[in-house]
């Protein structure tokens, strides 16, 4: 299988600011690749060169082949966008926005209606149909945007943090909706500042900081590279700590670590469930009675401080295009 | 073609705004209907136009300022559209760039026509009547929306080179005010300074509005017809005026668009 989306040598600057630079990826025909990075990473910047929305200070892009800068028509054509702020129209019912959505891709008016009632009934939005869009929730109304970018059933789809600002549940809804259309054999490529979501969606993922590519590879290879799960358990005083390592450091893959000051003992482990259970086991036979005990998926901040020595920043992508 | 289609679903989705907003149609209308009332009944006693009734005189003045102030909406609107994120769903369609600007320009159009409309019923109340066959007060409309769809791109233009819509309001507007009222809108122009009188035989929206007059049997005599070629030929010259914004303004405000739209 070919490459859907290839970007070469990718640069966007504001002024003195390097929004991405240099970034290179391609994404193979019906895989999921997921950018992760911090707010004002580069990676809206990057969602917006690769969807013919702003033109790249230098670099090129194809996709299916076909050049984004010299043909932006014909890629337009392929793939389907969905933005970090809903690209709906307020004013208009959710089923105007999609019905206008399928006139502007030239579907007729027949099949433009047709397929504005199919995405509205499979997205769960029937019941507000004929509502104003901007009555909707915001999980309502990322649905419609991503409804907005099925309209022409597009094999290529770009989203950019398709779950920034919904509830858990609302996120857990869009993950099974991306991952059926993936299944259907959609090439998808995302944004996100959440590790455990690019975990869930994605194959391969590039980590962007600076609008630079810090490290890239499966999600496995990516939390090898950071460790994995770990079992935390903080203890009311020091006092038990070597009594806590003697009875669970076996649970750990390598190595444990102590950390005196917050009485707390950190395990890396491999299944952090299980390992979980045999922890509270054992503690309960020696008769230790933890403060709080949990296990601990590595977030984005831990793969930054992994990678970089430092935490991630939190500087919006406004911020950066402003200056 | 595709910029015309595309176009018309695009005012289709303005005009929905204008049925689920009616506020920008509602002011839209108020403020002539107050000129209307203004100069008929307060200013309208101390103007005269020789050989015509002045709120016969009156009226294709007050329909004049109304459509080219009304044309500011544009500019604000499109000013308005580049703030949302609807505007990224439209880019990244394979539709006409120009559709945009068509469908804005469109349903501004179509909001002219319904406050003129208002307007017009209006004016025959307080007493504004044409004395031509009703093809030549047809033609007298046509080419009043003609020259309000031609303002539009100007507006277009100056709302897309601005980056916010209070800045777009205020520079669509802030221009009309001299544009239409040094000109015969309100008074016979051979009043003026002869300085003035010049510039205001010059000015477009004198020979739009002596266009209409003349199209709608409200023109005065003599002097007060204003002076020149310009006002010999108002409708010759109102045609080229309107041909001119066009062919200046329509590619200038695509050229905005496609700038202000891939910062």
């Amino acid at each position: 299988m070919g490459d859907a989306i290839v970007a070469r040598g990718l640069v966007k600057t504001y002024g003195p600011v390097r929004a991405v630079d240099g970034l290179d990826l391609n994404v193979p025909e019906g895989t999921v690749l997921g950018l992760l990075g911090p707010n004002g990473a580069g990676k809206t910047t990057t969602v917006r060169m690769l969807t013919t929305l702003i033109t790249p200070t230098a670099g090129q892009i194809t996709v299916r082949g076909v050049d984004v800068l010299t043909h932006p028509n014909e890629v337009r054509r392929v793939i389907g966008v969905s933005g970090q702020y809903a690209a709906v129209d307020e004013h208009l019912t959710g089923y105007e926005n999609l019905e206008m959505v399928g006139r502007l891709y030239h579907l007729g008016r027949k099949r433009a209606r047709a397929r504005a009632r199919e995405l509205l009934e499979r997205f769960d939005l029937t019941d507000a149909a004929d509502r104003p869009s901007k009555t909707y929730s915001g999980g309502m109304r990322r649905r419609l945007d991503l409804a907005g970018a099925l309209v022409a059933a597009p094999p290529i789809l770009f989203l950019d943090e398709p779950t920034t600002g919904l509830d858990p549940r609302s996120r857990i809804g869009m993950w099974d909706v991306l991952n059926e259309l993936v299944r259907e054999g959609t090439t998808l490529l995302l944004t996100t500042q959440y590790l455990e979501e690019a975990d869930e969606l994605a194959e391969d993922i590039i980590v962007i900081d600076h609008g630079r590519a810090i490290a890239r590879g499966t999600p496995d290879q990516l939390k090898q590279q950071v460790g994995g799960e770990r079992l935390e358990i903080t203890l009311h005083s020091k006092a038990d700590a070597s009594a806590v390592v003697e009875t669970v450091a076996a649970l750990g893959m390598a190595g444990y670590t102590v950390d005196e000051s917050a009485h707390k003992v950190v395990v890396p482990v491999a299944d952090g469930t299980d390992a979980l259970f045999e922890a509270v086991r054992r503690l309960d036979a020696a008769a230790i009675k933890p403060a709080d005990i949990g296990v601990h998926r590595p977030t984005l901040d831990d793969v930054f401080l992994k990678l970089t020595g430092r935490p991630a920043e939190d500087e919006t992508e406004e911020a950066v295009e402003a200056r | 073609m595709d910029a015309i289609i595309d176009g018309w679903v695009v005012a289709k989705r303005n005009l929905i705004k204008i049925k689920r907003v009616p506020d920008l149609l509602i002011f839209s209308t108020i403020q002539p209907i107050m000129f209307v009332l203004l100069f008929a009944y307060v200013f309208g006693g101390a103007i005269s136009a020789p050989g015509v009734n002045y709120r016969e005189f009156l009226m294709a003045g007050i329909f004049t300022q109304t459509v080219a102030f009304g044309s500011a909406i544009t500019g604000m609107g499109l000013a308005e559209d580049m703030t949302k994120g609807i505007i990224d769903r439209f880019r990244s369609l394979p539709m006409s760039r120009a559709a945009v600007l068509v469908g804005r320009t469109t349903s501004d159009l179509i909001n002219n026509i319904l406050v003129v409309a208002i307007m017009a019923i209006c004016g025959l109340i307080v007493g504004w009547r044409t004395h031509t066959n009703p093809l030549d007060v047809a033609a007298g409309f046509g080419l009043l929306f003609l020259f309000g769809y031609a303002m539009s791109w100007i507006s277009a233009t100056i709302g897309l080179s601005v980056r916010s819509v209070e800045v777009a309001q205020s520079a669509g507007f802030i221009w009309m005010f001299p544009l239409t009222f040094l000109s015969n809108a309100f008074v016979p122009t051979d009043t003026l300074p002869t300085f003035l009188q010049y510039v205001a035989d010059w000015n477009p929206i004198s020979a739009i509005v002596a266009a209409l007059r003349d199209l709608w049997g409200n023109s005065p005599t003599g002097a007060a017809r204003g002076a020149g070629w310009s006002m010999e030929n108002p409708g010759l010259y109102s045609l080229i005026t309107i041909a001119v914004i066009l062919a200046v303004f329509v590619p200038l405000s695509i050229r905005a668009y496609r700038k202000a739209a891939s910062r």
